[in-house]
């Protein structure tokens, strides 16, 4: 895509004089709906995901409980959650097209939001650039993971009892997201230098106007609708893994005496 | 449902194809419920309070902010299923409801309504629902047909632990008056007697002369038993089944003729006279470390350098993981009360060890010698028990709660085969009687819950000829001995480990 890759000024204004410059189209509702939309999700995503790490950090894990096998080391702790999060390796154990599936989705989506980046970065870094025909199979990846996960939810009996309504909105969110995405890139394309301008000037506060197009419309709001969710969702995965004992926790119960603070304040002739 | 109407479920033709859902299908299994004098005995309420629904919410919140598990478990289901047909419970019943994800979500639910946003203002959408007289029923059924076996946590993309689900819920039952008879009554028996079978001191010492005097009679060796000898270098502590139940008590001679061939001195104790702690199984912490403290006491009152386990699956588990923190039973405690036991303890040894680690220890270093044709009318398998393959560790590496007991068997048999890839170590499917569910009501989820473990079995003993079936664990051998005849297998086919030790150990060259 042009200009934005190419320019090295700072200042969100576009080379091309054809877009929207600097001044010369009107500001309009939408970008104003979108501009406090996307503060307000902002914040919610990162302080109310923030607020749920932050318990999930002080909250104590009183007992050695890991799976075993277990790694007897921090660094072999830190490869298995590493194994976990980047192969899946325990979905793996539970059933092949369950995991070809939702692995398909994670990394279609890992590349799609990874060439997001160019919209958030002047100039676009050297490993996004390189990223970007890769982003294009991610995109399809991704949707193709959600569909197949959805087909599974509805189809498969044992995973259709334990669904809730909001199991199946989440899947058609992600979908939906994909899905818009993949139609401005292929089908109505959206002019992705103001929108690049519009997202920067947000973030330096120097609001640009945004395209008025339907599917990029949509595409924002779901997003912003995601980004909403999240911190009260089962997303919650994400940074919830990192504190799972069962995967996090070194295998060395006989090696050191592990105790949690409101263990130690038992019984002091105990303790 | 009447014991004569038990009957176990077919073998299926296909484990891996997909099971149909028979809803309510055991919606009416549930244990007796503890009386009054067994729930005040462990500071419980002795019936459902008023207001049990206040204070099952309120306890609810406490587990969530002491417990990292429950919260992390809480909020990290994806609904994605992976864990659901893993449950021997759900293969061996269909309900969907003992699906481990299915069996969550009965908290699950309940959290969502009172403690996140969606379930307080959108309750159907994300599926909460209120706690209702209903549902803490549902609740009591439900987590009594989870043996808190972990396998679930295997399959799960995050770890979620079932179990850590299944013991707040007890928890929660308890504090409100509801408890589960079995294991409570177990509890108070071992806070007023010593153990979990309530055999007393001197019925106990009884007990080991006798079992001195038959083996005497069978090796013609002084093999000793004793009990509460001071100074003594080891402290055995093993579950009580193993004082006289078949065929656990084969295996306890096993202990005593490998600590007499390789001349270390040894003791019980008749003050933690079990390895078992139930306090696991009704996820109560005080009750864990009550029943923990009395094998420090012993040890410290007997003056031992070595505390060593005997063949039990989840008192392995309490002692492994969680003695050192509850007790200071074991290394790096920076405390006066762990440094006081580890003043006493040998230091070269890991404390505690399993009798497995000892043996095998002793096998490898030569001190012990085998007849392995002793043991050649067996032809040997082994279960690995839950607690032992996925909540525990033997030996320096990962994985040696497998090898160690494998080695052994093939160091004192000569035929050993191994049950399909899937059903044995970290994937091992659960006996079906554990964490607390080895009572008689509930002997139809027990037959049932059993027949993965039983296909894997009939596939070895119909390709392999098995007709032992060894395990290292005293609730194991007491499941499938009960067991084992639903499915036209002997109920004499599972023993421990050590019993096969005691069949091929040689004595009397060791003097």
């Amino acid at each position: 895509m042009a200009s934005g890759l190419r320019t090295g000024r700072m200042h969100p204004l576009p080379a091309c004089g054809e877009s929207a410059g600097w001044g010369a189209a009107p500001m309009t509702p939408a970008t104003i709906v979108f501009a406090l939309l996307f503060y307000a999700a902002f914040l919610v995503l990162v302080l109310g995901t923030g607020y749920r790490v932050w318990t999930y950090s002080r909250t104590p894990a009183p007992l050695k409980i890991p799976t075993t096998p277990a790694p007897t080391s921090r660094g072999g702790v830190a490869l298995r959650l590493a194994r976990e999060v980047l192969l899946f390796e325990s979905l793996f154990k539970a059933g092949l097209w369950l995991w070809l599936a939702g692995w398909l989705f994670h990394a279609g989506l890992a590349l799609v939001l990874a060439r997001h980046l160019r919209y958030f970065t002047e100039p676009v870094w050297g490993w996004v650039a390189f990223l970007q025909p890769f982003g294009i199979y991610a995109g399809f990846a991704m949707a193709a993971g959600l569909a197949g996960l959805w087909v599974r939810r509805m189809f498969v009996a044992r995973v259709r009892f334990i669904s809730t309504p909001s199991d199946h909105l989440m899947l058609a969110l992600l979908l939906a997201i994909a899905l818009s995405g993949l139609a401005m890139k292929f089908v109505a394309h959206t002019d992705v230098v103001a929108v690049k301008a519009f997202f920067l000037g947000l973030m330096y506060f120097d609001w640009q106007p945004l395209p008025a197009d339907p599917v990029l419309y949509a595409h924002l709001a779901l997003v912003a609708l995601l980004m909403l969710v999240f911190p009260v969702s089962k997303l919650l995965h994400a940074p919830g893994i990192f504190f799972s004992p069962s995967r996090n926790q070194v295998d060395d119960p006989r090696e050191h005496r592990h105790l949690a603070p409101w263990a130690a304040r038992l019984d002091p002739r105990k303790n | 449902m009447a014991a004569a109407d038990i009957k176990a479920p077919p073998l299926r033709a296909d484990p891996g194809a997909p099971q149909a859902l028979l809803p309510g299908a055991m919606a009416a299994s549930k244990p007796y419920v503890a009386n009054d004098k067994m729930q005040q005995a462990l500071g419980f309420p002795g019936e459902l309070v008023d207001g049990w629904q206040e204070k099952a919410i309120g306890r609810m919140g406490e587990l969530l902010d002491k417990y990292r598990s429950l919260k992390v478990y809480m909020d990290a289901c994806v609904h994605c299923g992976a864990c659901a047909d893993k449950c021997h419970y759900f293969i061996g019943t269909q309900d969907p409801l003992n699906m481990p994800v299915a069996r969550q979500d009965l908290m699950r639910s309940v959290y969502r309504r009172y403690f996140t946003l969606p379930g307080k203002f959108f309750p159907g959408l994300v599926g909460a629902r209120d706690l209702t007289k209903e549902v803490l029923d549902q609740w009591y059924n439900y987590y009594n047909q989870c043996s808190e076996c972990r396998r679930c946590s295997v399959f799960c993309p995050y770890g979620i632990d079932t179990a850590e689900v299944t013991m707040a819920a007890k928890e929660i039952m308890d504090v409100v008056g509801l408890g589960q008879k079995y294991s409570n009554e177990i509890i108070g028996k071992v806070h007023r007697i010593g153990n979990n079978l309530g055999l007393p001191g001197p019925a106990l010492a009884d007990t080991l002369e006798g079992l001195a005097e038959d083996v005497k009679e069978e090796t013609g060796e002084d093999v000793r038993f004793p009990l509460d000898e001071k100074g003594a270098e080891v402290l055995l502590v093993t579950p009580s089944a193993d004082f006289f139940a078949e065929p656990h008590v084969d295996s306890l001679i096993g202990y005593a003729k490998v600590f007499h061939a390789a001349g270390i001195r040894w003791t019980l104790s008749s003050h933690a006279s079990e390895a078992g702690n139930f306090g696991l199984f009704i996820g109560n912490y005080d009750q864990l470390q009550k029943i923990a403290l009395r094998i420090r006491e012993a040890a410290l009152e007997l003056g031992v350098k070595r505390i060593v386990v005997g063949e039990c699956g989840h008192a392995w588990r309490v002692a492994y993981s969680y003695w050192n923190t509850l007790t200071g039973i074991g290394a790096g405690g920076d405390d006066p009360f762990a440094r006081m036991l580890q003043q006493q303890l040998d230091s070269r040894y890991r404390q505690p060890t399993h009798v497995c680690e000892l043996t095998w220890d002793l096998i490898e270093r030569g001190a012990l010698k085998f007849d392995k044709d002793a043991n050649d009318h067996r032809v040997v398998t082994f279960h690995d028990s839950c607690n032992v393959a996925r909540a525990s560790r033997m030996g320096d590496a990962p994985g040696g709660q497998f090898e160690i007991p494998r080695a052994i068997i093939r160091a004192v048999a000569n035929k050993y085969v191994e049950m399909p890839r899937g059903t044995t170590r970290e994937q091992t499917f659960c006996c079906g009687g554990g964490g607390g569910l080895l009572t008689d009501e509930l002997l139809d989820l027990r037959v049932k819950g059993a027949l993965p473990r039983m296909e894997a079995l009939s596939q070895v003993a119909n390709a392999h000829g098995v007709n032992f079936m060894a395990t290292i664990c005293a609730i194991c051998k007491a499941q499938f001995t009960k067991v084992l005849p639903y499915y036209g297998f002997k109920m004499g086919m599972v023993g421990g480990v050590h019993q096969l030790v005691s069949t091929a150990i040689r004595l009397g060259d060791q003097h």
